[in-house]
């Protein structure tokens, strides 16, 4: 089994969100990056628990970013993974980033690719769905548990209101969520294991970007909460009902 | 041309992200000074109906393979009703099934693609749609720069509106089905229960409750109020309450019209996936509790004592004994 992870950076989940260069860019100043919750805790681990079972299988991670990138796919070298492969650009279109992850995982060809349910900075939900296109593969998205039955996965993906499990022909892509896996830390070993990993820096292919971001904005502040007698719940359920007529 | 809406259904029901996305279609299709028409995959009863909300034609395919999703056909099937209708925008509800289709289709189109809208798009200068980005703690304001444009709404950021009593003519659409890759096994929906993601009013617990015993009154209180339930992560990772039910950060991202907060403390990675609701209520024993500067109406208080009260205070509303 060959696994390709995709590994984001985003800002730690505490960051301030602000903005510079009169609102067109996030305020980066101050910001500790971390590997993006949803590629750690559930698609690298994921591949690292079929690793365990499996020590046949072999585990790359790419990443469409500068250098600035490099601590966090250390990182998740640390964490568990054969090899890492930086693809030096940087962009906030989807569909440039997907063109880039597509070209690394026709090269490899791999039986797999992992990518996070989204980045939890621009929350686009849109990677694993376009480099499955741009590849001609099925793409479960919302992944929520994945095991291997022979040359077929069998996958529960999040539905509205519930839960499916289906049966996928690999090669195939998979976007990994809660439930997939159980979030680890990386031990010394790794750690040190990590810097001898090889982290191969290939230039990108061209690709279109098919958006741009205009601006960005933050949301009015809230009016102030109103506080309301513990022994008066009764006015609570009246304002609901009277002034926010919602129930 | 014309702006083409994804009718995502199941269960011989169309879902409320598709109605939003209905409503959110045709009112921009009435500003582009075009039609706004329905897509539907598989079979749904009375289609026709949908044009209540503004859409004039349906174009169906209905076929075995349509009967579940697989992503990969359903782009392919879609690609060729934009294709024969020559449709500018299509729109999607940024749902579970939105999230497995629109993103492939903006590649396969080339067309751009932004998910997550909030709002109808500018089009003063270009076609700029405003999107929830770092997890709705702030507003992207992204140009969709092709001809072919793409838009995911958000579920429960615009108002469903029935525009008129008019009936869509339904045209069967012929397609090139490829067999599919994906079998469905098995699919478990949590019966009386609204899902979590389309609900109006979402009745949520934390650690404060102490243990999943104490479920009772937030159960009995969501039922009241017809709401689903969620909790806070901490609370699903030791199994109190299960995964589906954990929003946040990195757990649903909700955004109800009222959202009830008891014994959660209000973590700003709690916040992220809360913060779009329309009201905030917090019950909390802490009166420093973070969670009251997020919040609209704060009840400072026991839960076990408060919540109770709340319930028999909601039954006489109701009438109920
Ligand atoms: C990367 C990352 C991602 C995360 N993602 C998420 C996420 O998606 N969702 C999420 O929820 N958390 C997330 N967390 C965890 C988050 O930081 C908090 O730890 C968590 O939200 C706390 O849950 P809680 O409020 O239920 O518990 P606590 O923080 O323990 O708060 C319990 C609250 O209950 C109150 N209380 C106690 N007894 C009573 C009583 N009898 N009556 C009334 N009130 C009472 C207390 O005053 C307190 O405010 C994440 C953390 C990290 C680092
Ligand atoms: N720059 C990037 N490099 C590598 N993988 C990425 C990058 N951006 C996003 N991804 C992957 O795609 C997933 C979904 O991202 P998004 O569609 O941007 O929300 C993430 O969880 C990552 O696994």
């Amino acid at each position: 089994m060959k696994i390709l992870v995709c590994i984001s950076k985003s800002p730690d989940t505490t960051a301030k969100i602000a903005f510079t260069d009169n609102n067109t860019k996030f305020a980066t100043d101050g910001v500790q990056w971390i590997i993006n919750p949803y590629d750690e805790w559930y698609a690298l681990v994921k591949a690292i628990e079929i690793k365990e079972k499996d020590p046949a299988t072999v585990i790359h991670l790419v990443t469409v970013g500068l250098a600035d990138a490099e601590p966090v796919i250390r990182k998740a070298l640390a964490l568990g993974g054969d090899e890492a492969i930086r693809i030096n650009a940087e962009s906030q279109d989807s569909f440039y980033i997907a063109s880039q992850i597509a070209e690394v995982a026709r090269q490899g060809n791999y039986d797999l690719v992992f990518t996070g349910k989204e980045t939890i900075d621009y929350n686009s939900a849109s990677i694993g769905g376009m480099v499955a296109e741009l590849l001609g593969l099925p793409y479960v998205s919302l992944a929520l548990s994945f095991e291997i039955n022979g040359t077929k996965a069998i996958i529960g993906r999040e539905i509205e209101g519930g839960e499916e499990t289906d049966e996928v022909e690999i090669p195939a892509v998979v976007s990994c969520q809660k439930g997939m896996a159980e979030a680890r830390i990386p031990n010394m070993r790794g750690i040190m294991a990590a810097r001898t990993k090889p982290l191969k820096v290939q230039e990108p292919v061209a690709a279109d970007s098919l958006t741009s971001i205009v601006s960005f904005e933050l949301p009015p502040a809230k009016a102030g909460v109103k506080m309301i007698p513990a022994d008066n719940p009764g006015e609570l359920v009246r304002i609901l009902h009277e002034e926010v007529k919602i129930i | 041309m014309s702006v083409l809406i994804f009718i995502d259904h199941s269960d011989g029901q169309v879902k409320k992200g598709a109605l939003e996305a209905l409503s959110y279609g045709t009112q921009l299709a009435a500003r582009l000074g075009v039609a706004a028409e329905g897509v539907l995959l598989g079979a749904l009863p009375d289609a026709g109906q949908l044009g209540k909300y503004g859409v004039t034609k349906i174009h169906q395919v209905d076929n075995d393979a349509l009967h579940h999703l697989d992503g990969q056909v359903f782009t392919a099937v879609i690609a060729q009703v934009v294709e024969a209708t020559g449709a500018k925008v299509i729109v999607f509800s940024n749902n579970s099934d939105g999230k497995a289709i629109a993103p492939r289709l903006s590649a396969r189109l080339k067309a751009a693609f932004v998910s997550g809208a909030i709002a109808l798009p500018d089009t003063a200068n270009g076609f700029v749609v405003k999107k929830s980005v770092f997890s709705g703690k702030a507003f992207a304001n992204v140009s969709l720069n092709t001809e072919v444009k793409i838009i995911g709404l958000n579920p429960n950021s615009f108002a469903v509106t029935a525009s008129g009593s008019g009936t869509a003519e339904v045209i069967s659409f012929n397609a090139t089905v490829d067999a599919s890759k994906v079998k469905v096994l098995s699919t478990n929906k949590i019966k009386d229960e609204v899902p979590l993601g389309e609900a109006e009013i979402v009745v949520s617990g934390g650690r404060g409750l102490k243990g999943p015993e104490n479920w009772g009154m937030i159960e009995e209180l969501a039922k009241l109020l017809g709401a689903a339930t969620a909790c806070s992560r901490p609370v699903s990772d030791t199994h109190w309450r299960p995964h589906h039910e954990h929003v946040g950060q990195t757990g649903l991202a909700i955004a109800p019209n009222l959202y009830i907060a008891i014994g959660i403390s209000g973590a700003i990675q709690h916040l992220a996936g809360v913060n779009r609701s329309k009201t905030i209520v917090v019950i909390n024993k802490d009166p420093e509790a973070p969670f009251f500067k997020a919040a609209d109406y704060g009840i400072v208080g026991d839960a076990f004592e408060v919540v109770p009260k709340v319930i028999e205070e909601v039954k006489k509303l109701k009438g109920v004994a």
